[in-house]
């Protein structure tokens, strides 16, 4: 008996000692020696893992040949609004790459880690690269699917993340409804010369045509990756609506002879932003490193790491014919020119009660 | 010196029944230590931040918070969890009244392999079960295959979240029986068959009746197991709202759009709902006790 | 004595052979087909998958972040376990079965809630967020927050597993000892324990098995920072949205693999006790 319990006593033992032990060295990555060691936390959304994976080692040889410190960056990812609320609830990032502006906004609007002004911090907008939104169809393309309107085709399946959680979908949205828009009032120049009557005409068939887009998504991921992983991995639906650098990169992936890449002739000018989250850089003392950090994606460096994970540059002339060459062209247009402002658009379209919410109530 | 005279383990699960005789209690040290811990840790971990959650809920009023628990889109993800909920704990009571059965009453090769891995759900980790019977179920998995082209949706549909909710809350019922069935015995069957009754009635009349409380608390525990999960389903799940998103999901979503009253109301309808489902099972267990003391 | 016997009349064989085969297709396609797809996905490649999934520093910070939660949260619901089943089991007093409920909570209440609730508490915009952050003290998006929500969910599993056991057990042998003169603790140690001492294992290790493997409730808590506050789970979930799904399926299978040791062990544990008891039965004889 007394064995019996002496046993059981070393299994327990034995247990607690061994996780100890790798529990230990969890936290030893920090610096000692004569360099000093920084580290940043960048906080982005889905598609950009690779991206930055690559453009920080690049950030951490250039502080290195200029300052000689040794920078190491910290990524998160995940859907943009987890994101960003995890960034209100304390996550204390440095700098923030989000999907797009409104989601930055809501931050320094609620919580004051970073101004108000945010988007004039840094060139254009302070976004560095932009992107917009392509399709991606099966090999071969057996639906036949060329531009929007080729989405009300019955009898195909269209792979879209939840715009209430994902910033590339509500990008996908809007993309959509513009493309509707623009349709119905004969291009971007009609839809400037639109009287409010004809307007409100045309919104209501680009809702129709939202609201059959939506009939047709068998699954709402929470992030663009996820919907990629739907489109991709598990197989589902016939067309994937993402961002034209997640499209390229599930292209490479999946080895080029699954999936290929239509761009529609008109979409709209994605433009993720960046931002120093000026509170969390004082209080890790990171403000100078930061703003290095996101100035470095304006450098020739950063623009062809840029180009090179399929974002489109900011300025196209840092890189070579050959790069840019694969960027197709399209017509783009902003979101400024439909609803004025992303709030304005999160307001009628993503809000709660709004006409995403409402497309899924029965009628 | 010896003072061990027995050993017993627990075989069942979290769940099983105290079979508690009467006894005095007064002579025991330790009340009030072991109380106050009990009451101070369950206070730090479980009730303050549970406060937490009431608290922010009382800063609505009364009319907001019923909007936000209570209209439509919520309104069909409780139904929908609590559908599937209730269709899986209702295949768990069947099947795994069948498998406890025979793995109590039947002696089989590999019967020891299958009760080792009754526990399995509970000892994966639930995201990894989402992703490995998305592999199975979904259109193009290896069963999902055959049977999307049989009309069966087994993924992206109210169907497919019932699989993954039947998958982790079978231990519940199984494990619940387990332990009641073994300690049947088999005397009144066999006076109950001496009398003439049919192998049917028998088990019907006398077998059944007997085994009812803990199949009962086998399915409450696995239906209130099923209201809370969320790893697993996600993956199965279409998300769709309206259709196949289930209520943790919805809770997580509005917590993302920094809708955290909205999160709250429905955190605060789902927690009343666990805690009524909990309160019963104990109520039940001491209302059996009670009556099995006589 | 075959053991058949204590329980009744058999069933004539062929609604023997019916529920068995019943209960075998169940458990095969239910419970054994996901976790061979998980192994057979990890081992499509062969080993190779895992050199190159373990070669990420990442995988490593995740294997240790796991552990280290585990060693937290696991010795101090153990320590609650006992201490309540000890209050619970052995006294007789008002609310009892209130008090058992609130136990169970965590139990049923879904991760995603477990998780929102500490950000409640602790997040930059909750009770005590602000004040801990001008402390310089993390919690949430840190190690601290995951041990919380981890010792959160799994609160219940060793005291749910020692009260029923303790309570079947009576007070007898206690009173005994105590009447000879024991402590409390001498009591406690040299009696109590020894008796609970199989079912108080299978209750660390279920509470072992879920520490280690609980997703929805970190993942609200963690902030998924690659190789900093990623636990196993969440990994595995970062592989499968980086391209990686081979990786993210052998790292799944190492967690497959925790949770099949676990049941091997518990397995083990419930032959030794019968053994035990069997042993014990010829001394009595």
């Amino acid at each position: 008996m007394d064995l019996m319990w002496k046993h059981t006593f070393g299994w327990l033992s034995l247990w607690l000692v061994s996780v100890a032990l790798t529990g230990c060295d969890g936290s030893s990555q920090r610096g000692e020696g004569g360099v000093k060691k920084v580290q940043l936390l960048n906080v982005s959304y889905d598609p950009t893992r690779e991206f930055y994976q690559e453009f920080n080692e690049s950030f951490a040889a250039h502080w290195k040949a200029t300052k000689n410190e040794e920078v190491y960056v910290e990524q998160s990812h995940g859907g943009a609004g987890k994101q960003a609320r995890a960034v209100m609830d304390g996550l204390e990032a440095d700098v923030i790459t989000l999907a797009l502006g409104y989601d930055i906004d809501v931050i320094a609007e609620r919580t004051k880690l970073l101004p108000l002004d945010w988007q004039s911090k840094f060139p254009k907008n302070s976004a560095p690269y932009s992107s917009t939104i392509v399709f991606l169809v099966r090999k071969g393309n057996p639906k036949g699917i060329k531009d929007w309107a080729d989405l009300e085709k019955e009898g195909i399946e269209i792979i879209t993340p939840n715009p209430k959680t994902s910033g590339g979908a509500r990008w996908n949205y809007l993309a959509a409804w513009g493309a509707a828009l623009a349709k119905e009032l004969g291009g971007m120049e009609g839809i400037r010369k639109a009287t409010p009557e004809q307007r409100a005409a045309a919104d209501k068939k680009a809702r129709a045509f939202i609201e059959s887009i939506f009939r047709k998504v068998p699954v709402l991921d929470s992030g663009a990756r996820g919907a990629t992983n739907s489109f991709v991995q598990r197989q589902l639906g016939d067309v994937l609506l993402t961002w034209e650098n997640e499209a390229f990169l599930a292209l490479k992936e999946s080895g080029g002879d699954q999936v290929e890449v239509v761009v529609p002739k008109l979409s709209i000018l994605a433009e993720p932003p960046v931002a120093v989250v000026d509170e969390y850089a004082k209080k890790h003392g990171t403000q100078e490193i930061a703003k290095a950090y996101l100035e470095h994606l304006y450098s020739p460096q950063g623009q062809q790491l840029a180009a090179k994970h399929f974002f489109r540059p900011n300025s196209a002339e840092l890189i070579s014919t050959e790069q840019m060459a694969k960027f197709a062209e399209v017509e783009l247009f902003q979101l400024k020119d439909i609803w004025g402002s992303w709030a304005e658009a999160q307001k009628v379209h993503f809000d709660d009660g709004g006409i995403f919410d409402q497309i899924y109530q029965p009628k | 010196m010896e003072l061990t005279l027995h050993v017993s383990l627990g075989e069942g699960s979290c769940a099983k029944q105290p079979m508690s005789r009467k006894r005095s209690y007064s002579v025991l040290p330790g009340f009030g230590l072991t109380m106050g811990y009990t009451l101070t840790y369950l206070s730090l971990i479980v009730l303050i931040p549970l406060a937490a959650l009431i608290v922010r809920a009382a800063s609505m009023s009364l009319e907001q918070f019923w909007a936000a628990a209570f209209n439509p889109r919520v309104m069909a993800s409780y139904r929908i969890t609590f559908g599937t909920s209730l269709v899986a704990a209702l295949v768990n009571s069947v099947f795994g009244f069948i498998v406890a059965w025979s793995l109590v009453r039947y002696r089989f090769v590999g019967r020891k392999l299958l009760d080792a891995l009754i526990d399995l759900p509970f000892a994966i980790p639930t995201a990894v079960s989402g992703i490995a019977l998305t592999a199975i179920y979904d259109r193009n998995g290896i069963l999902g295959h055959t049977l999307f082209q049989w009309g069966i949706k087994s993924a992206l549909s109210p169907l497919g979240i019932c699989i993954a909710l039947t998958f982790i809350s079978l231990p519940f019922v199984v494990r619940t029986l387990q332990p009641a069935l073994e300690e049947m015995d088999g005397e009144s069957e066999e006076a109950a068959m001496c009398l003439g009754a049919s192998r049917w009635e028998t088990f019907r009349r006398v077998i059944f009746p007997a085994l009812f409380p803990s199949l009962l608390t086998g399915f409450a525990l696995a239906f209130a197991r099923s209201l809370g999960e969320y790893g697993s389903v996600v993956f199965i799940s279409g998300n769709l709202p309206m259709k196949t998103e289930i209520t943790s999901l919805l809770i997580i979503t509005k917590f993302e759009q920094h809708d955290h009253l909205g999160a709250t109301a429905i955190a605060i309808v789902m927690l009343v709902a666990s805690f009524a489902i909990l309160m019963s099972i104990n109520g039940l267990q001491w209302y059996l006790a009670k009556k099995f003391r006589g | 004595m075959s053991v058949e016997n204590k329980h009744g009349i058999q069933d004539p064989l062929w609604v023997q052979w019916t529920l068995i085969t019943i209960t075998i297709g169940f458990v095969a396609i239910f419970l054994a087909l996901p976790v061979a797809i998980i192994f057979a996905e990890a081992l499509k490649d062969g080993l190779k998958t895992y050199a190159i999934a373990l070669k990420d520093p990442a995988a490593w910070s995740a294997i240790h972040l796991t552990l280290l939660v585990t060693a937290i949260s696991v010795p101090v619901n153990t320590v609650f376990g006992l201490a309540a089943s000890w209050a619970i089991a052995k006294f007789e007093f008002k609310g009892k079965s209130l008090l058992l409920t609130l136990i169970d909570i965590p139990f049923a209440v879904s991760p995603v809630i477990s998780g929102f609730i500490y950000v409640l508490l602790f997040g930059l915009q909750g009770w005590f967020g602000q004040t801990l952050s001008d402390w310089g003290f993390k919690v949430i998006f840190a190690v601290p927050g995951i041990v919380l929500v981890t010792i959160f969910v799994t609160f219940p599993f060793v005291a749910r597993e020692l009260i029923p056991l303790m309570q079947e057990q009576g007070n007898d042998e206690e009173q005994a000892a105590i009447s000879l003169g024991a402590k409390g603790w001498q009591t406690f140690f040299y009696v109590t324990l020894p008796n609970i001492r199989w079912g108080l294992l299978y209750g660390v290790i279920l509470c072992n098995a879920r520490a280690m493997g609980e997703f929805g409730a970190v993942s609200v808590v963690s902030g998924s920072i690659r190789g900093k506050t990623a636990t196993l789970p969440l990994h595995v979930e970062v592989l499968y949205n980086g391209f990686n799904v081979p990786a993210a399926f052998a790292m799944a299978s190492l967690l497959a693999l925790v949770g099949l040791l676990t049941l091997a062990l518990k397995t083990y544990l419930e032959w030794k006790v019968k053994q035990q008891r069997r042993e014990l039965a010829l001394v009595n004889e």
